[in-house]
């Protein structure tokens, strides 16, 4: 069990360019957010990177609590000085993005 | 007992937020039935992880309580009914408007209902103050047929266009 909740988010920083990449690797509800979350402002507030990007290439199904997740994230970072970035977003990952308006303030970026 | 509708199910669960999955995936299983395309199940996904979500902190505000579930499958649509027993809902116009939330401080989004709404084709929310609410949502699930009629209506009209 706890080892399956330590693989909830792959983590990689690239110290050169203070790029921080968090990959979720489950669905994301309300059940799991807030596991991903923690983990999240764990390792953005442990780097401090000047960019975070997300990668949802395994993300299978998202409902609105990744836009919650993700708009928190977004001021965080805004707040910090620095920017969000979100990866490999599904079509219908897509869809729920762009109703929440996310997709005007953090652009969604196809590179796998 | 015979049902009035072509198939039928109902599903009862306690108020834990990982049963979320289980809500969300059981009913996309019996909704397969159906023939539905990968986005239409992922739309029934979504819209009933939305349902539940809110009975579960909005309704029972994570006390303990019993979430319900009732699908009918008539015709080619599913019916989806998801009610809980929880506090209600004091504003349901408020309630569905998008960006509204009653618990900024969750970072949730506030666009529960707005999803529950775009990606069902109908949506009847019922609630009472103290009572609990029930939310109802409706599905067609067209069939191939029907989706390339579509498909060429689109293209006349593109044709006409041009």
């Amino acid at each position: 069990m706890n080892k399956k909740e330590e693989k909830r988010l792959n983590v990689n920083y690239e110290a050169n360019q203070k790029i921080l990449f968090l990959e979720i690797t489950e669905e994301i509800d309300h059940h799991t957010v807030e596991k991903i979350r923690r983990k999240a402002d764990y390792e953005i507030t442990r780097y401090m990177p000047r960019k975070v990007i997300f990668d949802f290439h395994h993300v299978t199904f998202m409902d609105s609590a990744g836009i919650g997740m993700v708009l928190g994230r977004y001021k965080m970072m805004n707040m910090l000085g620095g920017s969000l970035e979100l990866i490999n977003v599904s079509p219908m990952l897509k869809k729920i993005f762009e109703m929440s308006g996310i997709t005007k303030i953090c652009p969604l970026k196809e590179v796998s | 007992m015979k049902s009035l509708y072509e198939n039928e199910m109902k599903l009862e669960f306690i108020s834990k937020s990982n049963n979320e999955a289980f809500a969300r995936i059981s009913v996309a299983a019996f909704a397969a039935q159906l023939d539905p395309t990968i986005e239409e199940l992922a739309d029934i996904k979504t819209a009933v992880s939305e349902a539940v979500t809110n009975s579960i902190i909005h309704g029972y505000e994570d006390t303990e309580g019993i979430v319900k579930i009732n699908c009918k499958i008539i015709g080619n649509s599913i019916i989806i009914e998801i009610s809980d027993t929880g506090k209600g809902i004091e504003n349901i116009e408020e309630a569905r408007k998008p960006l509204y939330t009653s618990k900024p401080n969750l970072e949730r989004s506030g666009m529960g209902f707005t999803i529950m709404e775009s990606f069902m084709d109908e949506i009847k929310v019922e609630s009472i103050l103290g009572l609990g609410t029930k939310v109802t949502m409706k599905k067609l699930i067209k069939k191939e047929e029907e989706s390339e009629q579509d498909i060429a209506k689109v293209l006349s009209q593109i044709g006409k266009q041009e």
